[in-house]
């Protein structure tokens, strides 16, 4: 689906960015990456987005249709909630527009501008946004980093259906190891300035997973020993 | 009794309740004229008195006549008439030729480095500049009127398109991209709403330029429109008829610019702006 050779996009003389990450995705797998503030994310996913040419080394996508949630909302602020949903789409596509704004709990809300929205509002619009086309591959900038708890059980449940459905590959930016250990099936864990790609955890338990697992719940401590950056190296 | 009473009462509560709403504006008119009709009265009054020359400075009821006269005879209709049409064609030239090549320029390098440079330098010469070299060309028609009003109205529109351009967030832009857009659709999807506040704000500065240009243009030469009302008057030495043009030149430029305004709000009302707060 996805392979990435030796990728590495830095700035500043190499010294911030990502060097050096060599992974491979296969279809319908949900990857987490987590990393501390600044280690290149969010760099990585412009990089695989196509929308950063100035990498070294080399990656291939199997398919093309890429979806992307960036990390800020990104709303287009002349355009109401629902035209901003429908804004990737072509042709008539009100009604899946409309399911896709109940889903995300924005029924009500679509004549709104961006303005005059919260800022989880404007991210569940972003994440709409996202899924509306029904790309085959998505990629998530830290999606529910501005919701509250419960809202956030309830995207990453919307996440699944629709991995469920449609096989969907994700790659998932997150500062919540609970979310990557609900949702996902690798953890790439970044470490670094440049960040590299320094662990990547497997986790086969079936989903939907308990989310008071006990092997979870260890898996959890490993995850934040692997992110203290004090402890090793 | 009892009844009517209450009627009375709600009555009364809601022409408080209609209050409410309406004194905002009347308030603002109300404020906003008070300056203007005390310098009115006493314009008009130290001119009955003899305190101002009349052959100088007439007072307000003269002007008024004189123009109430005019529109009488028909001729007044025919001047308006003649300078509103210059200025609209020139301002839609204007306009159109500067959206054009500031998108061009705003949103291709290439552009930029070609055209830019000599916009740049034509637009140190002072317009009125040109107005002989139009006449020599054009003669005192239509055309070098139009024209050199045109020329007055592109340079604040070319100058806010490319500003507003080169303003929009490259993030948005990369949205676009994500969803495989085509320039043309970034351009016309994201770049243009985007820019459209800057766009507007050109777009109103230019009408002002407008309609300084068409008193130029009228002045140079013409035989009708309200600049060649303000030649006769001075050749005339009739005051009350320049003062006269010169307060219709207000009310129109005002009204134009009143339009303009009405449109920009209409269409920024997503703006996340201090102006829509409040
Ligand atoms: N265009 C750029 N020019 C220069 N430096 C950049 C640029 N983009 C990112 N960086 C730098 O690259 C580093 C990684 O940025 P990135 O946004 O990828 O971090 P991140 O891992 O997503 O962090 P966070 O978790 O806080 O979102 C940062 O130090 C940032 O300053
Ligand atoms: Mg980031």
């Amino acid at each position: 689906m996805l392979s990435v050779e030796q990728v590495s996009r830095t700035f500043n003389k190499k010294q911030v960015g990502f060097s050096d990450v060599s992974f491979t995705v296969k279809e319908g797998e949900i990857i987490g990456i987590l990393g501390t503030s600044g280690c290149g994310k969010s760099t990585l996913l412009r990089v695989l987005a196509g929308l950063d040419k100035d990498y070294t080394g080399k990656f291939t996508w199997e398919k093309e249709q890429v979806g992307m949630m960036f990390q800020e909302p990104r709303l287009m602020p002349w355009l109401t909630v629902e035209q901003n949903v429908g804004f990737g789409m072509k042709g008539d596509s009100n009604s899946t527009i409309q399911e896709l704004l109940k889903l995300v709990g924005l029924a009500g809300f679509e004549k709104l501008y961006p303005k005059d929205l919260s800022g989880g509002m404007a991210q569940r619009t972003a994440l709409a946004r996202a899924l509306v086309t029904e790309p085959k591959v998505i990629l998530l900038d830290e999606p529910f980093s501005a919701v509250d708890a419960f809202t956030k059980m309830q995207l990453q449940k919307l996440l699944l259906s629709i991995w469920k459905q449609q096989n969907t590959t994700m790659l998932l930016v997150t500062h919540d190891i609970d979310e990557a250990l609900f949702l996902c099936d690798k953890i790439f864990i970044l470490r670094g300035q440049p960040g590299e790609l320094y662990e990547t955890i497997i986790i086969s338990e079936p989903k939907p997973r308990d989310r008071g697992d006990f092997k979870l719940t260890t898996r959890k401590a490993e995850i934040l020993s692997l992110l203290d950056l004090k402890q090793t190296v | 009794m009892e009844h009517r009473e209450h009627a009375v009462l709600s009555k009364a509560n809601k022409t408080k309740e209609l209050r409410f709403t309406k004194p905002k504006i009347n308030r603002k008119v109300l404020l906003g004229s008070i300056l203007p009709l005390t310098l009115l009265i006493i314009w008009e009054a130290s001119g009955r008195m003899g305190i101002i020359e009349s052959h100088l400075l007439p007072i307000p009821s003269v002007i008024v006549e004189g123009l109430y006269q005019m529109a009488l005879e028909g001729t007044l209709w025919g001047h308006i008439g003649t300078t509103l049409m210059r200025v609209f064609a020139g301002f839609l030239i204007g306009t159109f030729t500067a959206v054009i090549i500031g998108s061009l320029v705003g949103y291709m390098k290439i552009f930029e480095e070609l055209i830019d440079p000599i916009i740049q330098a034509f637009r140190s010469i002072p317009s009125l500049a040109w107005v002989p070299l139009f006449i020599l060309w054009m003669g005192i028609g239509e055309s070098s009127k139009v024209i050199l009003i045109a020329v007055g109205v592109f340079f604040p529109v070319y100058l806010n398109m490319v500003a507003g351009i080169r303003g929009v967030d490259r993030k948005l832009i990369e949205v676009g991209k994500i969803y495989g857009y085509t320039s043309f659709e970034i351009v016309s999807k994201i770049i243009l709403p985007a820019s459209l506040p800057s766009l507007l704000t050109g777009i109103r500065s230019g009408l002002g330029l407008g309609w300084m240009f068409v008193v130029a243009a009228e002045i140079m030469g013409a035989s009708k429109g309200l600049g060649y009302l303000l030649i006769v008057g001075q050749n005339t030495y009739s005051p009350d008829v320049i003062i006269g043009s010169i307060i219709l030149f207000a009310i129109l430029g005002k009204f134009t610019d009143w339009l303009l305004k009405f449109i920009e709000e209409r269409s920024l009302r997503w703006q996340d702006s201090y102006a829509n707060q409040r």
